[in-house]
This record gives C-alpha cells, sequence and structure tokens, in this order.
C-alpha cells in the first residue's frame, strides 16, 4: 500500500513574544516526530493535553508548516505552496465543536460549500451532496436547519462536508469530546464506516480511549515526542506506563488488569467483553 | 440551604410561533450537602435547569425556593443568590481575561462588593484549595495547561463561597489524567467544605464514580431520579433516551447471562472486581 502520510523529523516551535513582540521564548510543541501512514489505514492518536497531537494534526492539511523537517500528504510536501490545495483536498479535518464548522443554513447548502468552491460543476455538486449525506446517515435531514440537530448530528454533517470534498484521508480531532453517549456512538459509527466502505484513510484524534480499540494502529503522544506506537492490543496491554503519560485504558480492559493483578489467568491487553468473558469460562 | 424546585416550567420564545417547553413541569428537592449527577442528551434540558439554580434564567411559571424564599420575589436579592450557587460553565477557561492568575480569582470577589484585602484572601484561599501552587500566581492565565486553567477558573467561582456548585462537563476536553484529577478536586471540596455538588456530565463512568445520586432528565421532564445502581439498572431506557450505562454495567450483565452469578449492579470498577472474585470462588 501507498503512503498517504508521511512526516521526516517533523519539528514545530511556537514562538512566545511579549507585548512588543521581542522573543520570550520557544515552546517546541512536536519534537522530531517521524511517522507514515498507509493509505486506508485507521490511525489513533493519544496523548495528554499539551503532548503535541492538535500540532501534528495540522501539518497534515497544511494549516500550520514544520519549523524543521519535511510532511509529505499523498506524496505532497506540505511546505510547497502550490501544493496547498490539492493537500487540503487530499486531506480532511473536522474539529471539536460542530458549531464552529457548520456555516450553511441548511443541511445540503453547507455540504455543498466546500466542493462549490473547489469550483466542482453544479450538477456533480449536488451528487457529492447526496453521497456524502447518505455516507452518515443524514440524508433525511439535508432541507434541515443545522440549528435543530443534535451534537452528533451536526458532528456528522460537518464530516460529510469534508467528504463531499473527496478527501483521501480525513483528520478528526476529538470530534467526540463535546457529544453526549449516544452522539458519541452516532460519530464513532460513521467514522468506521468511511474507513470500511468508502476506503478513506482516518486519523482519530481523541481522548476516549474505547474509541481507539478498532484502530489498526494507535500512536501515543508524550511531550511533542511519539511515545508508544502499535495495535490496539500492543499499548493498551501497558496500563501503567499508560497511567504515567495521563492517560487511561478502555474500561474492559482496565477490569481485566485488575481481575488478573488478584490472580486469574487473563492476557494482557483484552479490549472487549467477549475477549473477556471467553478468557473468564 | 436546601433548593425546592415546585412545578417548573420554562418557555424560551414565549408568545411567538418558535415557543418550545425547555422545561416542562419540574418538581424536585436538593438537600444541603448532596453530590447530584445531572445527565440527559444534548437538548434534554439540563442547562436550561441549572440556569434556574441561581436566577440565571426564571421559571415561566412553577416556583423555586432557596433555603426557604422564593426567588421570584420581587424584593428577593438575585445577587445574594448567585454568591450562594456557584455556576461554573463548560469550558469556564474561556472566561479567564484578566493579566494574571490572582487577579483574575480577585475579580469576582471585588465585584461581589468585598474590600480589596478580603477579596485578595478568599482568592488566596480558593486557589490553594484548587491546587494551583503559588508560583503560579502571578503568570498570565493564558500560560497555563488546560486543566490548570480550568482549577483557576473553578477557583474563580469557589471565591464566591458558594454553598451549592455547579458544573456544566468540567472534564469535557482533558486528557483521563486530567479528569481524575478535577474530579478528585471535587469530591474533596465536596466532602471536606461540605459544599452541595450538581454535576453535568456525559461521562457515564464519572457519574458513577463520584455521585450519591443521579437525576437523568429526558424532554424537559425528569425520567428518573435515583442512586446510580437503581439508575444505570435501566440501561436499556437510558439508551432509548440517548444516554447509556457504564461500561462496567454491561460488563456485568454479559457475564451474567454466560451463567456467572455477578452483582449486575455493579457501576464501576472496583464493585465489578470485587463481584467477579467473589462470583469466581464460589
Amino acid at each position: 500500500m501507498k503512503d498517504i502520510l508521511t512526516t521526516e523529523n517533523l519539528t514545530f516551535d511556537y514562538i512566545r513574544r511579549d507585548d512588543e513582540g521581542n522573543v520570550e521564548g520557544i515552546t517546541t510543541a512536536v519534537d522530531n516526530v517521524s511517522l507514515d501512514v498507509k493509505e486506508g489505514e485507521f490511525i489513533a492518536i493519544l496523548g495528554a493535553n499539551g503532548s503535541g497531537k492538535s500540532t501534528l494534526a495540522k501539518h497534515i492539511n497544511a494549516i500550520l508548516y514544520p519549523t524543521e523537517g519535511t510532511v509529505y500528504v499523498d506524496g505532497k510536501d506540505t511546505s510547497d505552496d502550490k501544493n496547498l490545495w490539492d493537500v487540503r483536498q487530499s486531506a480532511g479535518m473536522v474539529f471539536q465543536n460542530p458549531d464552529n464548522q457548520i456555516i450553511g443554513q441548511i443541511v445540503e447548502e453547507d455540504v455543498g460549500f466546500g466542493p462549490e468552491n473547489l469550483g466542482v460543476p453544479t450538477k456533480e455538486i449536488w451528487e457529492r451532496v447526496e453521497e456524502s449525506l447518505k455516507a452518515v446517515h443524514m440524508y433525511e435531514y439535508r432541507k434541515k436547519s443545522p440549528n435543530r440537530l443534535s451534537g452528533g448530528q451536526k458532528q456528522r454533517v460537518s464530516i460529510a462536508g469534508v467528504l463531499a470534498m473527496h478527501p483521501k484521508c480525513i483528520v478528526l480531532d476529538e470530534p467526540t469530546a463535546m457529544l453526549d453517549p449516544s452522539g458519541r456512538k452516532e460519530v464513532i459509527r460513521a467514522i468506521r464506516a468511511l474507513n470500511d466502505v468508502e476506503k478513506i484513510t482516518v486519523i482519530l484524534i481523541t481522548h476516549y480511549m474505547e474509541e481507539t480499540i478498532y484502530a489498526d494502529r494507535i500512536f501515543v503522544m508524550d511531550k511533542g515526542r511519539i511515545a508508544m506506537e502499535g495495535t490496539p492490543k500492543e499499548v493498551f496491554s501497558k496500563v501503567e506506563k499508560l497511567k504515567r503519560l495521563r492517560l487511561d485504558v478502555p474500561q474492559v480492559t482496565l477490569l481485566a488488569h485488575e481481575l488478573k493483578k488478584a490472580g486469574l489467568p487473563l492476557s494482557d491487553g483484552i479490549l472487549t467483553t467477549e475477549e473477556l468473558i471467553c478468557q473468564l469460562s | 440551604m436546601s433548593i425546592i424546585l415546585d412545578h417548573v416550567r420554562y418557555t424560551y420564545e414565549s408568545g411567538t410561533t418558535h415557543r418550545s417547553d425547555a422545561l416542562k413541569d419540574i418538581s424536585l428537592k436538593i438537600d444541603d450537602g448532596e453530590f447530584i449527577g445531572l445527565i440527559g442528551h444534548t437538548g434534554s434540558g439540563k442547562s436550561t435547569l441549572v440556569q434556574h439554580l441561581n436566577g440565571l434564567l426564571m421559571p415561566t411559571s412553577g416556583s423555586i425556593y432557596f433555603d426557604g424564599k422564593d426567588i421570584s420575589d420581587s424584593d428577593y436579592d438575585k445577587k445574594e443568590l448567585r454568591r450562594h450557587v456557584g455556576l461554573v460553565f463548560q469550558y469556564p477557561e474561556h472566561q479567564l481575561f484578566e493579566s494574571d492568575v490572582f487577579s483574575d480569582v480577585v475579580f469576582g470577589p471585588r465585584n461581589m462588593g468585598l474590600d480589596k484585602k478580603a477579596a485578595e484572601l478568599t482568592a488566596y484561599k480558593a486557589l490553594e484549595s484548587v491546587g494551583i501552587p503559588h508560583d503560579l500566581f502571578y503568570v498570565s492565565p493564558f500560560d497555563l495547561s488546560g486543566g490548570q486553567k480550568r482549577r483557576v477558573a473553578i477557583a474563580g467561582v469557589l471565591a464566591m463561597n458558594p454553598d451549592v456548585l455547579v458544573l456544566d462537563e468540567p472534564t469535557a476536553g482533558l486528557d483521563p489524567a486530567g479528569r481524575d484529577e478535577i474530579l478528585s478536586l471535587i469530591k474533596k471540596l465536596h466532602d471536606e467544605k461540605k459544599i452541595t455538588v450538581i454535576l453535568v456530565s456525559h461521562s457515564m463512568e464519572d457519574v458513577a464514580n463520584y455521585v450519591g445520586r443521579i437525576i437523568v432528565m429526558n424532554d424537559g421532564m425528569i425520567f428518573l431520579d435515583d442512586t446510580p445502581k437503581n439508575v444505570f439498572a435501566h440501561y436499556t431506557e437510558l439508551e432509548d433516551i440517548g444516554l447509556s450505562a457504564p461500561a462496567v454495567t454491561y460488563i456485568m450483565a454479559a457475564l451474567k447471562k454466560k451463567g456467572l452469578n455477578v452483582d449486575t449492579g455493579a457501576t464501576t470498577i472496583d464493585e465489578a472486581l470485587y463481584s467477579i472474585l467473589g462470583a469466581l470462588r464460589r
């Protein structure tokens, strides 16, 4: 499989300045990160607040450029101005707060904004709007005002808006942080379907460990670096290490870990209730 | 300092074609020193309800009594009510605005009319109680981490010495350790300062781990009002209204179905651990 995303020694410094504009200090938010993501992968990125996850994500669609190192999206160097539109079209982004991302008065208008902006012919815009809304199961709401939707529905409209631009990769930065339990479930289901059915590469940043158990690989960030990398099973086997990194494991993994500590013969990194039951009986 | 809501109804844009009933006939009593979890899907009326508790919104009909007095009375002192009932909004750190942490926390008590010295003393105590170290008192709030900013914002409300603290999703956007730190802090304030706490949350695990009573809202009404154990026993009904139970509840139900004699009322990891080990030993 081809790489959709490659970072080579990516470093990003935030420069803090005082009121007069003098440099007060430099914070290295991303520190020498090299990674690659294959087309069609489902990647999750975990990490404490301030570990550099969002800064890394913003490099994937050229909102930020590396201070040092290089980022390639679908083979194109993001620092090269002439690649800007290609990069943004290849990698779409969804943020935490749905209310900051929806601009249209009607759902279908909102979803059509992206392709319209790309200069897609009108007839094709409507086709894209229809398929995108269908992919996130929001087609029946196409004539509604976004204000009338729940948080999970709004977030799915945001995802449809990105889908309509036909990206190869979609980066979601804590898309469920503000949602209620059913909203979280709806959004995660939609994201998994994009990956499974549409074969779109997904990069999901989250603080909810449960949302990452279906990922192909998890990257754990700490102080701007990649501290751990592996399958969910490998990563979540390291309960104590994750806690030191201010993270957690899924509830079922934690319960299995505690049962194992109490002397039961269980394996590490149990991720689902079915697995736990199977090993208990 | 009990709070009583008696048949409270609240209608947004009443008298227009857009009118919508956000609260429909809510009656409940909140006693001194309770630790309550308020859950419900987006739009169920939680936020409208909590805004009534300190008089930011007044009922369209029905009454609210704080410490026995009707807060709708024309001579009722709303400013005093807001001192007693502190409200911490979602993402409270977005409301930090002063040039340093200490000034930000002093602002509230000064605004309530306390003299400079008294306001500084209460701000100092509030910052200490949320665990902000002294060397951060004079840095810009914008240079703090997400969890620290949120603590400062909570200190700003604590500096008013409230008897009731209402927090709307205080852990949203924090990493797991940050979540635990904020929740342990809230529990400590509840246990040591005897503050009544009302925690609005979308995390069923957090609610199960910390509160003594859960109020479930749906469609502007109270759907359930009981202990965590009893509320989460209704997990299928909770799913029908956009909620869920803690992960542990589902694990225990599945184990029971497989024939292991566990306590399906367990809602926390500790309870589940104890029950599973007990069932296996038998």
